[in-house]
């Protein structure tokens, strides 16, 4: 870790004799992170804005150690813990926490208070305009649109000059676009600086999008860490896998393996189907698991041919459940497929429960799990 | 007889000393409440609950029992001034403050307990010292329960009878309160001159709390009728 990075050891139970929380819930995590993004990646529950209460210092850890660009934060051998006001530490809420009844612009300003007015007013304006939200400078949260607020709640933090960067979930309701846009102002900003962000979210695209690096909390623990194409693309665990979003996970024995072609043939359950997947270091007869998503399963409705795709599954339709602007699709092949389809290709394909049909699935969409 | 000014005027004087006194020593006692996790804070808002139910008669009987020539606080007070508190204006303000304290800490501690605690984290992480998080977050998000406590305990302390009887007696100008004053007017078959009175104070109690809620619609929903 560098000098300028966040280095955070804790342990943290809360929630015994909770009657909300009828077991007690313990964070335990052990990490550093160097400037720039690093995600934090996890489902709901799972310890993550505990985990960023207890940097900022709004959570008290039983024990451990934080510090922070080499000043400690918080050691609970030594007794210390420096008050949320004094540590420094950027924090952009899930749910903003914007003061409703100040202006964008005091707003910002809250947390200059030190600074004479003249300077306080440059560097809101400053920032406010980095944002593009100075047209809303004057208006109070509740006057402003979702998008906006999110700006202003980032300027609010960042205007500050934070040693480090706490974002829980700062993006969660806004659309694509606004985000990209968001994501790019922020690496702007960070470019200068070189402050380490951590940035909370549960979205694959954005922890692709942005992430030098990936750490997954899964229960209060970290269950994995690396770049996001290594955790979430091969992942280790199956916890990782469901969260990024493998709907289909089978129990696999390895049948054969090709070495030379890189591939191993890998029965499904207790069926007769062979699924080509990528070769991992087994043995044949070897139990595994594979995990496929979803979306990467092709479904046609006579057999198909002249495709590069080497795992053709014939099977029939089960069920059809239409989940938004999607239909989520199940197949019985013997095993139980899930399967994602447009609401156009339901309606061209004429698909309904009972029909025979085929299901496409490519070598490298499946993805071999340690069991 | 018409409306005794006098007595208008020493009213209105002693609703604005104990609703500004109120509201100084009302603060920090709804802040502890509202924000203290201490166990046994259930005997302490029982204890400032306790003039909502109790005779004005019984607290008052108290009140001048404490503020008398035998008890530590009167003897203390004699030794200072040369006087005792009992049927004095002083005297009178102290019974309304314990009197009155309910309706100024009531509203102002669910005011306190209804501030958005992110607020308050929002608050420290950007720096702020509690002091300054009190003053700048807990105080405007809690406003309207601060302005509907001053004028609950200014109203309540203008028609207050019991209390002020017990503790102040009927001096003209010292003690004499309109209450009182509409008292003795019934007593001595004077119903146009209690009339006036009345009248004048229900205006007054009227209008105060048109204006509380009609600048201030939030304290509608605060449990300003506790």
């Amino acid at each position: 870790m560098s000098e300028s990075g966040l280095k955070v050891a804790v342990r943290h139970e809360f929630g015994r004799n909770a009657a909300s929380r009828p077991e007690s819930f313990s964070l335990q995590v052990d990490f550093s992170i160097d400037p720039g993004f690093t995600i934090l990646f996890g489902p709901s529950g799972a310890g993550k804005t505990t985990l960023l209460d207890c940097i900022a210092g709004l959570a008290t850890p039983q024990e451990g150690c934080i510090t922070s660009s080499g000043r400690k934060l918080f050691d609970s051998r030594a007794k210390l813990n420096v008050p949320p006001q004094r540590r420094s530490v950027g924090y952009v809420f899930q749910e903003l926490n914007l003061f409703p009844y100040m202006t964008a612009t005091e707003n910002v300003e809250y947390g200059l208070f030190k600074l004479p007015l003249a300077e306080r007013c440059r560097l809101a304006t400053a920032i406010l305009a980095a944002f593009g939200v100075e047209s809303v400078a004057r208006r109070r949260p509740s006057e402003i649109s979702g998008g906006e607020r999110q700006r202003v709640a980032l300027a609010r933090a960042l205007v500050t000059d934070p040693a480090v960067l706490l974002l829980d979930e700062p993006l969660a309701a806004l659309d694509a676009a606004t985000k990209t846009t968001i994501l790019e102002d922020l690496r702007a900003w960070n470019r200068t600086r070189q402050v380490p962000i951590l940035y909370v979210t549960h979205s694959r695209g954005e922890a692709f999008a942005l992430g030098e690096r990936l750490l997954v909390l899964e229960n209060g623990r970290i269950v994995a860490q690396g770049a996001p194409h290594e955790v979430l693309s091969a992942p280790l665990q199956e916890t990782v896998a469901q969260l990024a979003g493998f709907e289909n996970i089978f129990d696999v024995t390895v049948d054969s393996q090709h070495p030379e072609r890189g591939t191993m043939m890998c029965r499904l359950g207790p069926s007769q189907v062979l699924l080509e997947t990528p070769l991992v270091r087994s043995q044949v007869g070897d139990g595994l698991r594979v995990g496929v998503r979803a979306g990467d399963v092709l479904l046609a409705v006579a057999p198909p041919t002249g495709l590069s795709a080497r795992n053709i599954i014939a099977g029939s339709m089960t069920s059809l459940q239409q989940r938004d602007v999607m239909v989520q699709a199940v197949v019985d092949c013997g095993v139980s497929f899930q399967v994602h389809l447009t609401l156009a290709a339901r309606d061209d394909l004429r698909l309904a429960p009972g029909n025979k049909v085929w299901l496409v699935v490519k070598t490298y969409s499946c993805q071999v799990l340690r069991p | 007889m018409t409306i005794d000014w006098q007595a208008f005027w020493l009213t209105l004087r002693l609703a604005a000393t104990v609703s500004v006194i109120l509201l100084l020593i009302g603060v920090p006692i709804a802040c502890w409440l509202a924000f203290s996790r201490w166990r046994g804070k259930f005997l302490v808002e029982s204890l400032v609950a306790l003039p909502v139910v109790l005779p004005p008669t019984v607290l008052g009987f108290y009140v001048l029992v404490a503020l008398g020539p035998h008890s530590p606080l009167g003897r203390t007070w004699q030794s200072m001034t040369g006087h005792t508190l009992a049927f004095t204006f002083t005297g009178l303000v102290i019974g309304s403050i314990l009197y009155s304290l309910p309706f100024a800490v009531q509203p102002f501690a669910a005011s306190f307990r209804s501030v958005d605690r992110r607020l308050l984290k929002a608050s420290a992480v950007l720096g702020a010292s509690p002091w300054r998080t009190f003053l700048k977050v807990v105080i405007p998000s809690a406003r309207a329960g601060l302005i509907s406590g001053f004028a609950l305990s200014f109203a309540h302390t203008l028609g207050e009878f019991g209390v002020v009887l017990m503790v102040g007696g009927n001096i003209p100008g010292v003690t004499r309160t309109v209450s009182i004053d509409i008292f003795d007017q019934v007593q001595s078959s004077n119903y146009a001159s209690a009339n006036q009175t009345a009248l004048l104070l229900l205006v007054l109690c009227f209008g105060l709390l048109t204006l509380v809620y009609g600048l201030n619609p939030r304290a509608r929903a605060l449990g300003a009728g506790q």
